[in-house]
């Protein structure tokens, strides 16, 4: 445990003596079990059935030590190692997207299309910018250099910041190790990648084609739960990566600030629809069903979490998500290969919590079916559940979509803003310019999708983070790559030209003509200059 | 304390700090605070540190007259969202990325810089919108009493508010405990903090003119900011054997002209801030190992707080002097039998804020930027970089981490958040159930950006 009873931070830091992760009591499944067999000896497991070493503060030292030599050694530096690395990577994707889809059934029963392209896909497409783009984010940056400086130039030189740890989630396993992983390599540091043990087929297979594909003395993966993160939380790190949630991010913050370890936090947040009246009705209503309900069942950082709407319009975007949700996963949703189930058990119990509490179990409009055998909850939506419900006030993560009704829309930005945190992303469907506007100006989130939702994660030109409690931080493309740099400030003067004004002994003269030249104006400098020789 | 920050969240709710004309009349008032209290901030930081007025001017004033005019100059252009590109596949759709307040945040400052370390990121903060509490360092106490006295006077005060009190920022442990509070709740930071900066000099010293001025920018480096107590002032110089004689000899000689020949008629410099500081530098020269390497300098005066500026040759590596970072007038030289060992020497220690190198050798130069990490790196000078408003000003590693000045500064207190904007029409089937061979063929093209391959599956030429 991280923070235990004797942990010497636990008090300091005000938090639960006794910490428990959200995702603690996983189903105990058959091993996911590789199809070749691999004499792995590079990478360390923990599974409760294959305790081959137990991985504690030592093995983390050691882990840490052998990368610090790596790095050291300049091994990651070069355009080649990275670019192998990354092309290395693609190949992995390439040839294994069977057993990756496989391992995301298992882990998650993530329908295929979901697995090869928000896993798969993604990461090549990563890949593949990385590997076009590099050349050109290694080259340094010029930078001007003013008056006060002449003669001088001067660039910002991107360098790699050491050796970092990336710690992932469980719902999109693949994707949000590798996709911080790919931006650790473009930017030539060497990595450890903690996957989440909550998905243990993608954790495994992971440390598998990591060690089959990638270079083991620059990159590994760490297997295991609560107790090999905190032996690696131990460590110094150059940066640290977490995607996850509030409650272990501080955790993670805490631990990097022993070290001044910078950090980049991707969390979540309840990411709000504002859909207006005035609006393709179908097309809108199928976008949020593709960013709820297509997005591993809800269980996504940026899928829309509630809607508000007008109250005349309520009953029309209910209806509409009867009819679109019927299309796409049939009259029994359960029945349906295109959604995925609940991960795990204690997360099924969490939102049957949320529908049960009594002030929300009589608003369900649509679906609210439960089949905990198979850890699935249908589609449901709920019209006007209180503000003070629990699940008005946690992030839901899971298939439950509530309606809030408002008089008029704008009342919503109210409701968005009352919330007091600051959710990782927001989508409005609205066809009123000023409407959009004002969406914008008010609106604080990790990023804002108008007329869509959560697309803007496969913009790589778009900066994918959050703000407040939604995280801090970003990447995705070159925030990538920036994210994993240290943008190193460089002045290059030549021994001609010293100015005599820097030096002691000062007088009134040499004041004026500081002043003169910190105003920047050729002007002034004269007349400072002028003075100078007066007396 | 919390009322004043209730108010600021109250202030920044109601979105008064976010207009451009906001930002820009305070920038203004900050100027117009500057301009008609330079004798006072003079005063000020005379009596916090003995500092003359063109130290003062040079190092303070000038740099936050500068920061606020560059900021307001540039303030809109900063301001406007920056447009990202997207690919056909998206059409028709507009991606931006929009800079926005974060919303209240705070601002601790230190004593040797007072005037600049509390206004420089104060200007950032307010140029990207939020509202303020500074706590300046009750170490400098008339600079902290000016701020609090005067900044009231001058700017919004439902924004802006100065807070007296704090301890001794700047240094790695203060750092950690800011950063564990901060990580209650889950509030980004900025670290700026120190290190041992080192300067490479190498064999331009056997070129007489560049000897000269490369002792210039050493001495002026070292003793002109804040007799030392800089982050970025030069901690200590490795130079070859050979050249080491040559190098102390003009170092003095510039020490001599610059501030006087002995203690007793030093002049144009600043004194150590407190007894406690002046303690910690005596001490570091207690070891009689250091002692015994003094050559010039070393003598000390504990009632006015000055310690002559003091050159050693080759104290022990093992010292204090040489692991903890000096902050005070005293410069250890080291030298090694041939000068590209100063890398492995640098990378020996904790990444400093900045590494200085006196050489013309290309050669030697990339293997400086690629074989060291440092915050920045300045060849042949000292400090000026920090006059640079198009550089980023900031550490790595133990240094620190973020960065400020210029644009930066903007830029670190803004939350860059993503826009994309797209139209209802035209509607990609492929992105909704039920899922189909062709659905997943189309989308790994589209993923792919293949836009041929999409034209053949959609028109039956490619099997899906």
């Amino acid at each position: 445990m991280i923070l235990s009873q004797k942990h010497p931070d636990s008090h300091a830091l005000n938090t639960p003596q006794k910490l428990t992760l959200p995702h603690r009591h996983y189903r105990r499944r058959r091993s996911y079990r590789p199809k070749k067999s691999q004499n792995n000896v590079n990478h360390v497991m923990a599974s409760e059935e294959e305790k081959k070493s137990v991985f504690d503060v030592e093995s983390a030292k050691e882990v840490v030590k052998e990368l610090r030599a790596s790095f050291a050694a300049g091994k990651t530096k070069s355009y080649e190692w990275r670019s192998t690395q990354l092309n290395a990577m693609l190949k992995m994707m390439e040839e294994n997207e069977p057993q990756i889809v496989a391992a995301l059934r298992d882990d998650l029963s993530k329908p295929e299309l979901e697995s090869s392209i928000y896993e798969v896909a993604m990461v090549k497409s990563s890949c593949r910018v990385a590997l076009k783009k590099l050349k050109h984010w290694i080259m340094p940056e010029k930078a001007k250099t003013s008056l006060i400086t002449f003669p001088s130039s001067a660039e910002i030189v991107s360098e790699p910041l050491g050796v970092v740890l990336v710690i992932s989630a469980w719902n999109y396993p693949f994707l949000l190790s590798l996709d911080p992983v790919i931006g650790a390599i473009a930017a030539g540091n060497a990595v450890v990648l903690k996957p989440s043990e909550i998905a243990p087929a993608t954790s495994l297979l992971l440390a598998r084609l990591a060690a089959d594909y990638l270079d083991r003395s620059c990159i590994k993966v760490v297997e295991g739960a609560v107790p090999e993160t905190s032996a690696l939380l131990e460590q110094k790190w150059d940066k640290i990566l977490y995607t996850g949630n509030g409650r272990v991010a501080r955790i993670v913050m805490a631990a990097a600030a022993k070290h001044l370890t910078p950090v980049v936090l991707e969390l979540g947040g309840k990411c709000p629809v504002i859909v207006d009246s005035d609006i393709n009705l179908q097309v809108a209503t199928r976008r949020i069903i593709a960013g709820k309900w297509g997005c591993n069942n809800g269980q996504a950082c940026i899928s829309p979490d509630y809607i508000i709407t007008t109250k005349s319009y309520a009953q029309k975007l209910v209806d509409s998500f009867k009819c679109e949700l019927e299309r796409f996963y049939g009259k029994n949703p359960f029945e349906s290969k295109d959604l995925s189930r609940i991960v795990n058990s204690n997360h099924f119990a969490r939102l049957s919590k949320l529908l049960d509490e009594d002030k929300v179990s009589g608003k369900i409009v649509h679906g609210g079916e439960r089949d905990e055998a198979n850890l699935r909850i249908a589609p449901t939506i709920l019209l006007d559940v209180p503000q003070d419900s629990l699940i008005m006030t946690e992030e839901i993560f899971g298939p439950l979509l509530p309606i809030i009704q408002v008089d008029k829309l704008e009342d919503s930005f109210d409701v968005i803003n009352s919330s007091g945190t600051k959710p990782l992303a927001a989508y409005l469907f609205t066809n009123n310019k000023k409407l959009k506007e004002k969406f914008v100006a008010t609106v604080s989130a990790g990023g804002l999708v108008v007329n869509d939702t959560t697309v803007h994660l496969a913009e790589h030109t778009l900066p994918f983070g959050g703000v407040g409690d939604s995280g801090m931080g970003a990447y995705h493309g070159k925030f990538s790559f920036d994210t994993f740099s240290h943008k190193k400030a460089v002045l290059y003067r030549g021994f001609a030209c010293d100015a005599f004004v820097r030096y002691p002994p000062y007088s009134r003269g040499k004041l004026r003509l500081l002043e003169a030249l910190f105003n920047g104006s050729f002007f002034s400098i004269i007349r400072a200059l002028l003075g100078w020789f007066k007396s | 304390m919390e009322e004043s920050i209730a108010e600021l969240r109250e202030t920044f709710r109601t979105g008064t700090t976010k207009s451009v004309s906001w930002r820009k009349k305070q920038l203004r008032a900050l100027l117009d605070l500057v301009n008609e209290n330079e004798d006072s901030i003079f005063q000020a930081l005379d009596q916090d540190l003995g500092k003359s007025r063109v130290e003062s001017y040079r190092d303070e004033i000038g740099i936050i007259k500068k920061s606020a005019s560059y900021s307001l100059s540039c303030l809109d252009k900063w301001m406007a969202p920056k447009k990202g590109e997207l690919p056909l596949l998206f059409f028709p759709a507009k991606a931006e990325v929009m800079p926005e307040p974060l919303g209240v945040v705070l601002i601790f400052s230190s004593w040797n810089f007072p005037i600049t370390v509390a206004l420089d990121p104060l200007i950032g903060a307010i140029s990207a919108g939020n509202t303020v509490l500074l706590k300046p360092s009750e170490l400098a106490p008339a600079c902290m009493s000016f701020l609090t006295q005067t900044i009231p006077r001058y700017l919004d005060n439902k924004a802006i508010k100065v807070i007296g009190g704090g301890a001794d920022v700047g240094s790695p442990r203060v750092g950690r405990l800011v950063l564990t509070a901060a990580a209650k709740y889950l509030t980004p930071v900025t670290l700026e903090l120190g290190g041992k900066c080192p300067a490479i000099v190498d064999n331009t010293l056997s070129n007489p003119s560049k000897a000269k001025v490369t002792a210039k920018r050493i001495v002026g480096g070292k003793w002109g900011p804040c007799t030392g107590q800089a982050c970025i002032a030069i901690d200590y110089v490795l130079v070859e054997e050979k050249l080491a004689s040559t190098l102390i000899e003009t170092v003095k000689k510039y020490i001599k002209i610059f501030y006087g020949d002995n203690l007793k008629e030093l002049k144009s410099i600043s004194r150590i801030v407190n007894q406690l500081q002046f303690q910690r530098l005596v001490n570091l020269l207690k070891d009689p190992h250091v002692a015994a390497s003094v050559v010039y300098g070393g003598s000390v005066d504990e009632e006015k707080l000055v310690i002559e500026p003091t050159i050693l040759l080759d104290p022990p590596l093992d010292s204090e002097i040489m692991n903890e970072e000096i902050f005070g007038p005293l410069l250890p030289i080291i030298t090694l039998k041939n000068i590209e060992e100063s890398i492995e020497f640098i990378n020996s220690k904790p990444n400093p804020l900045v590494i200085y190198a006196f050489t013309e050798n290309e050669t030697f130069k990339k293997r400086i930027l690629s074989e060291t990490s440092s915050g920045s790196v300045t060849f042949n000078d000292s400090m000026v970089q920090f006059l640079c408003d198009s550089l980023p000003f900031g550490g790595v590693g133990q240094s620190g981490f973020g960065r400020y000045h210029g644009k930066y500064s903007f830029d670190t207190f803004s939350h860059e958040k993503s826009v994309l904007h797209r139209a209802f029409y035209p509607e990609l089937e492929p992105r909704y159930p039920p899922w189909t061979n062709f659905k997943l063929a189309f989308l790994k093209l589209a993923y792919a950006l293949d836009y041929f391959g999409l034209i053949l599956l959609m028109s039956g030429f490619r099997k899906s």
